[in-house]
């Protein structure tokens, strides 16, 4: 069961009752969930959520829907993997690889919509839709499907075909809108406000943003019910980053683990990096831009959550980085190669961006580090398209051994 | 109505931006929050006004170099 209490505003504290809102009424600012901690310390044990499902549902307590295994596709429970390539490349002597690109729609973005999923059946939607160019589309797609509900998937129509091919082959309604990234925007927002449907990342997104808060919880419990000393992650929004810190800090609260003394480093590429932007002016303040970056996934110019990020580095004593575009096929590659996880161009950016944490002597070569590897490279797989150069033979052995310069 | 977030650099920090969208054009605006710090500042405002005429005002309102975004970020997610 659910141990939500309220919706409550993030700027001026405004309680609401739990209901498809998502923004306070009075200052406009966003509502998150609220939970009653103590029970949740109550309900839960070490060895409960370790009997759990081997997915998010496993936190099922912690989280604002109850699980329903009509809409659940098993997402979350992903592997931590201790690195040893990149470690050594790195000279770190503990980094586990946070491998989120193994989800079912092959992103992280199947834990927030698992979540909303569940809660929009529950809240008495049967039409789950989404505005996105790419992951969102996909996981709010699979979803759909598997819980017989109506979905919507509004894409730009300028966006390569190609690019939504994941999102519909589960068969959603895909709507192209002629127009610029910002008609795009405002359609949704007023559709969102027309159609008695659950507009994931809007009119029920404080309930879709704590699905993130499970990249904590996980991460934690396969520590061996502990924290990391940093955590290294991308970021597009900043929600997902604010909700694994959320997730740790839960997790101390009801005593599964011990304080959380957490590095919380965000990551962001050169060509859409508002939040850590701001962060290396020194600033609260995001100043919007034009996401243009080959990480695709992280092309959010106006981040939802972009100030909440800074608020989280911040407390945790964390930082900002920006890797540059040239890094993020780089980036893709070496975690390829050294670790053998193909991730997108926000994995890249990622390993960048520890890289470079790595160099400045943020992180510690004894510090245990998590790198959060949210998408699969093999949704974007035109970023890497230049490492595939076969070697051509004859179909002889011996033209084999000519070709490999080793003879038997 | 819209909700929309504006996005001051240096010289339009001084500038009453938000007067002359209302003096200008037929629409109500109604500050809801706001933060103003050195060289950058934003505004959440609700404009009230016929669709086409917020629409005018805040392309006068790009024009004079001010950002006009969504209220609570971009809806459309990759």
């Amino acid at each position: 069961m659910t141990h939500v209490t309220s919706l409550r505003c993030k700027e001026c504290s405004r309680e609401y009752p739990v209901g498809a809102f998502n923004v306070c009424e009075f200052c406009f600012g966003p509502l998150e969930v609220r939970y009653d901690l103590d029970a949740i310390k109550e309900a839960v044990s070490r060895e409960s959520i370790a009997a759990g499902p081997n997915s998010l549902w496993r936190y099922a307590d912690f989280l604002p829907a109850d699980h329903n295994p009509d809409v659940d596709i098993n997402a979350g429970f992903t592997p931590l993997i201790r690195s040893k390539g990149l470690a050594d490349k790195f000279g770190l002597e503990e980094l586990w690889i946070k491998n989120d690109s193994v989800n079912p729609s092959y992103s992280f973005k199947d834990r927030v919509v698992a979540v909303a999923s569940a809660k929009a059946l529950e809240l008495g939607f049967d039409t789950l839709a989404c505005a996105s160019t790419g992951n969102l589309a996909c996981a709010v797609a699979a979803h759909a499907a598997r819980g017989n509900m109506k979905a919507y998937v509004f894409i730009p129509s300028d966006l390569e075909a190609g690019k939504v091919l994941g999102a519909a082959i589960y068969g959603p309604t895909m709507i192209a809108i002629d127009g610029t990234y910002d008609d795009v925007n405002r359609l949704c927002s007023e559709l969102a406000d027309t159609y008695p449907w659950a507009f994931v990342n809007i009119n029920i997104r404080p309930f879709y943003a704590d699905g993130s808060k499970t990249l904590g919880f996980e991460v934690a419990e396969q520590l061996g019910w502990r924290a990391p000393a940093h955590v290294v992650a991308p970021s597009a929004s900043g929600a997902m980053f604010t909700k694994i810190f959320q997730g740790f800090n839960e997790f101390a609260y009801t005593g599964l683990i011990g304080k959380v003394e957490t590095k919380m480093h965000c990551v962001q590429a050169r060509g859409c990096s508002p939040i850590a932007t701001a962060y290396e002016e020194g600033r609260l303040i995001i100043r919007p831009v034009r996401a243009n970056t080959i990480a695709k996934s992280l092309g959010i110019g106006n981040p939802a959550d972009g100030y909440y990020a800074l608020k989280v580095i911040e407390a945790s004593g964390g930082s900002a980085v920006i890797a540059e575009e040239h890094e993020v096929a780089e980036g893709i590659k070496l975690l390829a190669e050294a670790d053998g996880i193909f991730t997108e161009g926000a994995g890249g950016v990622a390993v960048a961006g520890l890289r470079r944490l790595v160099e400045r002597g943020t992180i510690k070569p004894d510090e245990p580090t998590v790198l959060y590897i949210t998408g699969n490279g093999l949704k974007t797989t035109e970023v890497v398209a230049d490492v595939v150069h076969p070697i051509h033979i004859e179909p002889t052995v011996a033209a084999f051994q000519d070709a490999i310069g080793a003879r038997a | 109505m819209q909700r929309v977030r504006l996005t001051f650099l240096d010289r339009l920090i001084k500038e009453p931006v938000v007067y002359q969208l209302g003096k200008k054009f037929d629409i109500v605006t109604n500050i809801r929050r706001a933060d103003i710090q050195e060289g950058i500042g934003w505004v959440i405002l609700e404009l009230e006004g016929e669709d086409a005429e917020i629409d005018r005002g805040l392309e006068w309102a790009r024009t004079v170099g001010v950002r006009v975004d969504p209220a609570l970020g971009d809806l459309v997610e990759p």
